[in-house]
């Protein structure tokens, strides 16, 4: 769009050592997470990171069509990485560029690792990101809130993944690169990790570094992950705490009335047309994965009602 | 040996819940002697046994589970449930009819179930590898018709329910209103429309505030209000 | 999977008997309308548009082109829209499909043949370049209605929208500059969505009573109170009396929704 030979010249870093948006050159763009974004998703989040504006959805684990597809021993985790045409400078087309099926395809690898998939044989867990709006790193964001998102669905993982991007800009090594710099910085290294266990699940690297430099630029970005991973677990927290807070709930228990039983009293389906009594247990000696016999005398419900048509 | 949490602890997957000799239950996994959260829920710790009930999350179909499905296929041998589980129900005729019932149902078994209604099942087998198997046979099982549907997060089940069914067993005495709670977040209410109404909104405050505890009071007090409030309309 | 239960279906149709909808609405009340402009600051315009809980993104891209032969002194207004499976579990990827291309076609339609809009201001050189305004509609939450939902989110982002100017050198591309202009834009016009259930018309369906609609009757009132498009979905008919009652009714309706809008 405006002025591509400008933008080339222009410093990156200024004489106080600033970079184009005031920042130092470890420090973070301005993070802002929320979570139950969608409302008909399943579990979804919302990050603004720097200019990024990016949503995840997920759904499952839920059937998998087409069927042939599906794994026996563990669940199929699809990502789908997609971007807004309004998302960029330049209108994106709206099919999907390689771009971004390559995108899926990291992010996918980012956070299958921290997922229990084997729970879940046959079953489809499908994760999609939408950017609403790109700034440098949205590859990051997007590990960071897809990683919320499967959080807040409840889908069994091992920890947070976190994702920052660290690179090498006027010279020297900073964190988070926001559009111009990793368009004219010289190098950039999206990153996205487990932090707690020091597992690196997304790594791309373009541009030159040095291997101390990229040694810097990796701690850099590892740091940087520390610090959002923090800001996941206070905004996964947040949601409940507040209710808490205003019905004005103490953690400690009375045993009178504890949060959710041990073993929740299972209440067995009542006869729908007769409330008050409470309905038996079906007894069976089958085991558990045995189809249960049933016993003859027992005058079910369906039979009732077909006397009734 | 050491514990990091309090009981009933808001928890996050990754959070390091124990270190030592502890074993693992739901909703938690070890590591070399770790204990970590693996999904958003509550700790608590058992004996020994350590472990994180589930806030969010889907229904994974257990044997004995009363569920509620909605018929979505009729095959040549019984019918196909949808009931909010990564898995359809096979309801099998063998297990939604009597014997004799059967001999007679193999031309159209529509006339039983048919696409779009609803039913009460038992789940008598689910594996994972296969999908999971229902019955209708039995009391309180099978066709349930009119009154409306509502779809509650699965893992706050229990505490709609409560303790051996007090929550639920105080919501249907002082409404009157017919409840049936499937353990997959579907629940099934006929009655009087204004009071099932409050039943809807009390669900729903039990569902949003499921990891809060004097639950039962507030509920209570919420139905109560309601009821007065709606007494007073009546009599003005 | 989306089916309809019988139990749903019998209850939705047992409260329109009543003259009840199942979300307390009377047959002519809308949804609550919340409106947020200028969101997403790399497109020219936005908005996003709350109809009730159905959530839709629009925005707003500038480009530079070539008129249609046709046309060659008007600008062009092209409105798509993807219903991407963040809305809705029931949607899948992949290209369009039937649900998806209705649904930008319908609020191109609305849009395209209102006044709101003078195309040939959008000419910057006839026969040669004139501005291209491209309206994406990214679906958020699908709870009923998009139609309309999308219709108000398009012409909210519109009404956002700055028109950069332009420079076009002797030889080589146009260029769009940094300065700015707003796209000029009159009463904008509204779709609106009745849906027949039974022998009930209601309007702004929820998603439950989508779900059970026999047809839908979608009506584009232009600013100047004219009709600018119409579209009937589904196999149930209309008689003539209903098509005229909802066109009446609609005509009510915009009235309050036009209140609304910023």
């Amino acid at each position: 769009m405006s002025d591509k030979k400008a933008e080339a010249e222009q410093p990156l870093i200024d004489a106080k050592g600033l970079r184009t948006d005031g920042r130092k050159l470890d420090e973070l763009r301005p993070i802002h997470l929320e979570v139950g974004y969608l409302s008909r998703a399943d579990g979804s989040a919302y990050i603004e990171h720097g200019k990024n504006k990016i949503v995840a959805a997920v759904y499952g684990p839920r059937e998998l069509h087409p069927r042939h597809l599906a794994q026996s021993d563990r669940a199929l985790l699809r990502v789908t990485y997609r971007m807004a045409t309004f998302s960029v400078s330049d209108r994106k087309r709206p099919a999907p560029s390689r771009r971004e099926h390559e995108i899926s395809m990291v992010l996918r690898q980012a956070l299958e690792p921290l997922l229990f998939l084997k729970m879940y044989p046959r079953a489809a867990i499908d994760v999609f990101i939408m950017v609403l709006e790109a700034d440098g790193g949205s590859r990051c964001a997007s590990a960071t809130v897809a990683s919320l998102a499967l959080a807040d669905a409840g889908i069994p993982m091992r920890g947070l993944v976190a994702g920052c991007a660290a690179g090498k800009i006027d010279g020297k090594i900073a964190v988070d690169l926001n559009d111009i710099e990793d368009k004219i910085g010289e190098a950039d290294i999206p990153l996205a990790m487990s932090p707690d266990r020091g597992e690196i699940t997304l790594l791309q690297m373009d541009g030159k570094l040095t291997a101390a430099e990229f040694a810097q630029a990796l701690s850099m970005a590892e740091n940087g992950i520390h610090r959002i991973q923090e800001m996941q677990k206070t905004v996964l927290l947040e949601k409940y705490a507040q209710i808490r807070e205003t019905i004005g709930d103490e953690p400690d228990v009375s045993p009178e009335d504890e949060v959710f039983e041990e073993e929740p009293a299972k209440e067995p389906a009542e006869e729908p047309e007769k409330p008050k009594k409470r309905a038996k247990r079906i007894k069976t000696e089958a085991k558990e994965t045995k189809p249960k016999p049933t016993k003859k005398s027992t005058r079910s419900k369906t039979m009732e009602a077909q006397a009734k048509k | 040996m050491s514990i990091h949490f309090e009981q009933q602890d808001i928890v996050v997957p990754g959070q390091l819940l124990a270190e030592g000799d502890y074993h693992t239950g739901e909703g938690a996994y070890m590591e070399q002697e770790k204990v970590y959260a693996s999904v958003i829920g509550l700790a608590k710790m058992k004996g020994k046994t350590v472990y994180v009930v589930p806030l969010k999350g889907q229904y994974v179909p257990k044997p004995r589970d009363i569920i509620i499905g909605n018929v979505v296929e009729v095959t040549l041998n019984g019918w196909l449930l949808d009931f909010h589980s990564p898995y359809p129900a096979m309801l099998p005729v063998m297990h939604a009819l009597s014997r004799r019932d059967a001999t007679h149902a193999k031309d159209n078994l529509r006339r039983y179930y048919d696409v779009g209604e609803t039913v009460v099942a038992e789940i008598i087998a689910a594996d994972r590898t296969r999908d999971p198997l229902v019955t209708t046979l039995g009391r309180g099982l099978g066709k349930v018709r009119g009154g409306v549907l509502m779809n509650i997060i699965p893992t706050r089940v229990p505490r709609l329910i409560g303790r051996k069914g007090s929550m639920i067993n105080m919501l249907k005495s002082e409404l009157q209103v017919d409840i049936v709670v499937g353990q997959n977040g579907i629940v099934w209410l006929k009655g009087n429309p204004a009071r099932m109404e409050i039943a809807q909104e009390a669900i729903r405050q039990i569902e949003r505030e499921a990891h809060t505890s004097g639950l039962t009071d507030r509920v209570r007090d919420f139905i109560t209000a309601k009821l007065t409030e709606q007494n007073g309309e009546k009599n003005e | 999977m989306d089916i309809v239960t019988e139990i749903e279906r019998e209850q939705i149709l047992a409260l329109l008997r009543e003259g009840k909808r199942i979300d307390g609405r009377g047959f002519d009340d809308v949804r609550p309308i919340k409106i947020k402009l200028g969101h997403i600051t790399k497109a020219e315009g936005s908005a996003e548009v709350w109809l009730g809980k159905s959530r839709v993104l629009a925005g707003v891209k500038i480009q530079v082109g070539k008129p249609f032969p046709d046309t060659p002194n008007e600008g062009v207004v092209i409105t798509s829209s993807e219903l991407f499976p963040i809305a809705s579990p029931t949607f899948e990827l992949g290209p369009p499909d039937e649900q998806s291309i209705e649904l930008s076609r319908v609020v191109d339609r609305g849009i395209r043949h209102s006044s709101a809009i003078n195309r040939t201001e959008l000419c910057i050189k006839e026969g040669e370049h004139v501005y291209m305004v491209l309206l994406d509609l990214y679906i958020l939450a699908d709870h009923g209605n998009l139609i309309d939902a999308a219709s108000i989110a398009g012409v909210c982002a519109l009404k956002d929208t700055k028109l950069p100017k332009i420079n076009i050198p002797e030889s080589g591309e146009a260029e769009l500059l940094e300065d700015t202009t707003p796209l000029k834009m009159g009463p904008p016009p509204l779709t609106l969505t009745f849906a027949k259930i039974g022998s009930s018309i209601i309007i702004d369906p929820n998603l439950a009573e989508e779900k059970v609609m026999d047809a839908r009757l979608s009506i584009a009132i232009d600013g100047d109170d004219s009709i600018a498009s119409m579209q009937k979905w589904g196999t149930s008919p209309f008689t003539r009396q209903e098509v005229i009652d909802c066109v009446e009714r609609a005509n009510k309706i915009v009235k309050k929704i036009r209140t609304q809008l910023p």
